[in-house]
């Protein structure tokens, strides 16, 4: 009987706030999101690494799955249903789908022209996405790992914070090859950073 | 309401329509049927990678569902739509619209044994239509299922609730563009919907020509951030 072998380990990066990330998880590969300062959203896309047009669909996810909120076991699928990866271990315990990503505009819409100059997440995907052959109708409504987004039987929606914390974890399992497009939000008019945006760690296993 | 210079147009259930509709002008859509549907797409007609967003929608006007005399945002950060009336206060935007595999419990279906009753899935029919524009799958994004009500349950993992009966005959809602649009819509049964028939209600369409929203227009007064999606379509407009 042989001892464990170690999976491989990809890549080990801090992602400094307000900066973001590309790269390519193998199928059965897995990549963890660690919220290293507690209170952090990060704002995450998911593509087919071979057919980029079969992206993440969070409309899609939240349907196949019956619930709104993300965790241990819900299956990422993309616009055709294909699952791009599956949550294997969720220290947090739910994270958002529904809250999307922000951006200088929207930012303007929310908070007032004050905030136009701001940096934003809108911006940061699609610094990475462009160098990586992406553009601009490649970005949808992401995921917001770390951010707390409560819906009410009323039809309401607040963003709020509160369910993470300092060293909380989620992990990925790529169920087949994909593309992940992050970007660790500078958001400072909400709570969704703790009004502090902090570095996250991405660790990535090839198994 | 219907202007000389409006018109009128019935889709029947399990299709799909686009049309360009004009800055101020108003589309009315009525159910002609229990539980019809529109699940609606919507880009700027003068730049097309400026769409929808109902994240920004959603998160912007702080609601999990769509009513009046909210705005319809764009991700951009204008105003494309604003919704004007509606018999309803809920209209969904959360779970999207039926995929082929959707459609497996009701049975084969294919033109040469069902003709132009083929059974078609809500994304089939609006790739049609997006084709139709130099559109395609990267242009999908969130729909808009007006008549559609499926309830967050207020329980740790958001639990989705979809009603039933939920629509009748001659309910309706009605959007005012708020600049130069593309819609794209699709009538097929939304997929939540347990009916064990193929029976799609159809939708009435009326067009109408009019104005952008007034200085006193109700969505302007509904929160700051719908004014301030409003001032930014305007802006563009001038
Ligand atoms: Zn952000």
């Amino acid at each position: 009987m042989s001892a464990p072998v170690d999976p491989e380990v990809l890549f080990d990066v801090t992602v400094a706030a307000g900066d973001g990330w590309l790269g390519e998880i193998p199928a059965g590969g897995r990549l963890r999101i660690v919220d290293l300062h507690g209170n952090q959203a990060v704002d995450t896309l998911l593509y087919d690494a071979r057919d980029t047009a079969n992206r993440y669909s969070a409309v899609d996810t939240v349907r196949a799955q019956g619930s709104a909120y993300l965790t241990t076991g819900s299956v990422l699928r993309s616009v055709r249903l294909d699952p791009l990866a599956t949550i294997v271990d969720d220290t947090c315990g739910r994270h958002d789908t529904l809250g999307g990503a922000c951006a200088k505009e929207s930012n303007v819409v929310r908070y007032g022209e004050h905030t136009r100059h701001q940096h934003a997440c809108r911006s940061t995907f699609l610094r990475y996405a462009v160098a990586g052959g992406l553009e601009k109708r490649d970005l949808t409504h992401n995921i917001n790992f770390f951010m707390n987004v409560p819906l009410t039987e009323a039809g309401g929606l607040t963003f709020e914070d509160g369910v993470s914390a300092p060293g909380k974890h989620v992990e990925l399992r790529a169920e087949r090859d994909i593309l992940v497009l992050i970007s660790n939000c500078p958001q400072v008019n909400n709570p969704c950073n703790g009004y502090d945006p902090t570095p996250v760690r991405l660790l990535g296993w090839a198994s | 309401m219907a202007d000389a210079s409006g018109y009128q147009h019935d889709v029947p259930g399990g299709a799909a329509w686009s049309l360009i509709l004009r800055r101020g002008s108003t589309l009315r859509l009525a159910a002609l049927g229990a539980d019809a549907v529109a699940s609606m797409l919507l880009y700027a007609a003068d730049d097309r990678w400026e769409r929808l967003n109902v994240p920004d929608t959603l998160k912007a006007q702080m609601s999990a569902r769509i009513h009046p005399p909210m705005v319809l945002m764009s991700d951009m950060g204008r105003a494309l739509a604003s919704v004007t009336g509606s018999s309803s206060d809920w209209h969904d935007a959360i779970t999207g619209h039926s995929v082929d595999a959707d459609l497996a419990r009701f049975g084969p279906s294919d033109y040469g044994r069902d003709r132009n009753g083929w059974r078609r899935s809500a994304r089939s029919l609006l790739l049609d239509e997006l084709y139709g524009h130099g559109l395609g799958e990267r242009d999908l994004h969130a729909t808009v299922n007006w008549f559609v009500k499926v309830r967050p349950g207020g329980d740790e993992r958001g639990t989705l609730g979809y009603v039933p009966g939920h629509t009748a005959a001659g309910d309706w809602v009605c959007l005012r563009a708020e600049q130069d649009l593309l819609v794209v819509f699709a009538t097929a049964p939304h997929p939540l919907d347990p009916a064990a028939r193929w029976r799609p209600a159809g939708v009435r369409a009326v067009v109408a020509p009019g104005d952008p929203a007034p200085a006193d227009d109700p969505s302007r007064a509904f929160r700051a951030e719908s004014a301030r999606a409003l001032a930014a379509a305007e802006r563009s407009a001038r």
